[in-house]
C-alpha cells in the first residue's frame, strides 16, 4: 500500500431546517436571549459610498416564495476592500461587510440596507465588478447555496467581470443582476433568487 | 503574505441538492450544475468575530434562558475542536448551535408539536473557539421528535451547528447526532448523505473522561472545515 495522505475530511453539511432562526436570529423565532444579534448592521455608520437597499424573494420550483430561509451577505466596502486581514486594504471603523437576513414568515420578502460595494481585485489582477456574495440556507436546502448579486447600473464593469464571463450560457448571467429603482430618494435593488425552474439563479461551487 | 486558495470541496461526501426521500428538497433544489469558481478575495475572506460580539454566558444553555429553575432533562457537555482538513485548529471562530428541548420541542413560534415547552430553556448558544480551536457548550440533551415527511418520520436527537471558519468558502451548517441513537439509520435527513463515513463523522461520541461526575455527561464533536494551501508564490498562483 502506498503511504496515506493524512488529511482530514470536511464535515458533511446538513439542512439548516425550518427553525434556523432559533440559532442565528432568535428574535425572529419569537424570543430575546442575546445582548445583541449578529449581522444586523452590515456597513456601520462610518462607511463611505452610496447607501442602498437590497430586496427580494427566494422562490422555489413551484413559483412560491420560500418563507423560512436565511440569507447571509458578504461584501466589500466602497473601496473594494473586505473587512478581513486578507481583504485588500483598510475599511472604515465599524464596517463589517457581513449581514444576516431572514425571509418574512408571511410574505417571504427579505431585504437589507448597506452601502454599494466597489470593484474588487480578482485573480491575476483582473478587476471584478461590484458584487455582493450571498449564501442561502433553509429547510430543504441540503448544503448552503452560494451566489453573487451584481448591479444593473454597472453594465460596463459587468461586461468584463471574469466570474460573470465564466458563465457559458449568456442568458443565465441575467439571473445575477439586481435591478435598480428609486424609492423616496433611496436606490433599491431588486434581487429574486430562484432555486429551481425557469430562470434558475446561477449558483457557484466555490 | 499573499492569499492562497482553499482545497476544493469534496461534494461526494455532502448531500446532493435533490434527495427525494427528504421531500422538501424536491422544489428547493437547483437543477442546473453549480458553476465551479476558483477562489478570489471574495471567497477567501469572511467575517471575523471578537469577544465583544458575544456574552460569556452565551455557551451555557442550562443558564442562558433559565428564569427561576434549571431546564428539565439530561445535562450534557458538548465539546470538541474546529479543525481544518490539514488538522490545524481554527481559532477565534464563531460556533452557533440550536436545538429542541428535552421534550423534542423548539422554542419557535412556528413549532406546534405537542411536546412541552420548557420555560427555562431557550435552545440556542454560541461561543468563539480558543487559540487551539477548542469550544464547549453546556446544554440539555434534546429529545427526538416527529416531523411531517413520511407519516411516521422521527428525527433522531440532534443539535444544529453553524460554523464560520476564516473564509466564506468554509461556511458550514450541519447537525450533530448522539452515539447509540437507534433513530439515526432511519432518518431521511441523515440519509441525504451518500457516504457512510461522512455520516459517522456527524455522530458525537460519548466522552466519559470529560463528564462532570454527579452533574453532566459529555459528548465530543470535532468539526472539520476546508483546508488551505500554503502561501501563494508568483510562479504558482494557486499556492502549494
Amino acid at each position: 500500500m502506498p503511504q496515506k495522505l493524512d488529511y482530514l475530511r470536511e464535515t458533511a453539511s446538513q439542512t439548516a431546517g425550518p427553525y434556523v432562526h432559533i440559532g442565528l436570529a432568535p428574535g425572529a423565532a419569537g424570543f430575546d436571549i442575546y445582548g445583541q444579534e449578529l449581522g444586523r448592521d452590515i456597513a456601520g455608520p462610518n462607511a463611505r459610498g452610496e447607501r442602498i437597499r437590497v430586496e427580494g424573494l427566494v422562490i422555489d420550483g413551484m413559483g412560491s416564495p420560500v418563507k423560512d430561509a436565511l440569507v447571509e451577505v458578504w461584501q466589500a466596502n466602497a473601496d473594494g476592500h473586505y473587512a478581513h486581514p486578507e481583504g485588500g486594504g483598510p475599511v472604515e471603523e465599524g464596517f463589517r461587510g457581513w449581514g444576516r437576513v431572514i425571509t418574512d414568515f408571511e410574505t417571504g420578502e427579505w431585504g437589507f440596507d448597506t452601502v454599494k460595494p466597489g470593484a474588487v481585485m480578482g485573480r491575476n489582477g483582473r478587476m471584478m465588478a461590484p458584487h455582493i456574495n450571498l449564501w442561502i440556507v433553509s429547510r430543504g436546502i441540503n448544503i448552503g447555496l452560494n451566489t453573487r448579486m451584481y448591479f444593473s447600473d454597472e453594465e460596463q464593469s459587468n461586461a468584463v467581470d471574469p466570474v460573470f464571463n465564466l458563465i457559458e450560457w449568456e442568458h443565465r448571467r441575467a439571473t445575477l443582476i439586481a435591478q435598480r429603482s428609486d424609492r423616496d430618494g433611496i436606490p433599491v435593488y431588486r434581487f429574486d433568487i430562484r432555486l429551481q425552474g425557469d430562470n434558475e439563479t446561477v449558483f457557484f461551487d466555490i | 503574505m499573499k492569499p492562497a486558495e482553499y482545497y476544493q470541496r469534496d461534494r461526494t461526501l455532502h448531500p446532493p441538492a435533490l434527495t427525494p426521500d427528504y421531500k422538501t428538497t424536491t422544489a428547493r433544489s437547483p437543477r442546473y450544475s453549480l458553476i465551479s469558481l476558483q477562489n478570489s478575495v471574495s471567497e477567501i475572506t469572511g467575517p471575523t468575530f471578537g469577544h465583544s460580539d458575544i456574552d460569556p454566558l452565551d455557551n451555557d444553555l442550562v443558564r442562558n434562558y433559565a428564569k427561576d429553575a434549571d431546564p428539565v432533562g439530561e445535562r450534557i457537555i458538548l465539546h470538541g475542536r474546529v479543525l481544518d482538513e490539514n488538522a490545524r485548529p481554527v481559532p477565534n471562530t464563531l460556533v452557533e448551535i440550536w436545538q429542541a428541548n428535552a421534550s423534542g420541542r423548539y422554542r419557535h413560534k412556528k413549532d406546534s408539536y405537542l411536546g412541552a415547552l420548557d420555560p427555562n430553556f431557550g435552545g440556542c448558544g454560541r461561543v468563539l473557539t480558543d487559540e487551539n480551536g477548542y469550544y464547549f457548550f453546556r446544554t440539555i440533551k434534546p429529545g427526538a421528535y416527529p416531523w411531517r415527511n413520511w407519516v411516521n418520520s422521527w428525527r433522531p436527537a440532534h443539535i444544529h451547528v453553524s460554523v464560520f471558519g476564516s473564509a466564506f468558502v468554509q461556511r458550514l451548517i450541519t447537525q450533530l447526532y448522539f452515539e447509540g441513537d437507534p433513530l439515526i439509520p432511519h432518518c431521511p435527513i441523515v440519509k441525504t448523505i451518500p457516504d457512510p463515513d461522512a455520516i459517522e463523522q456527524l455522530i458525537a461520541r460519548l466522552d466519559l473522561n470529560a463528564t462532570i461526575p454527579l452533574d453532566a455527561i459529555a459528548y465530543k464533536f470535532d468539526i472539520v472545515l476546508r483546508g488551505r494551501r500554503s502561501t501563494l508564490f508568483e510562479n504558482r498562483l494557486e499556492g502549494n
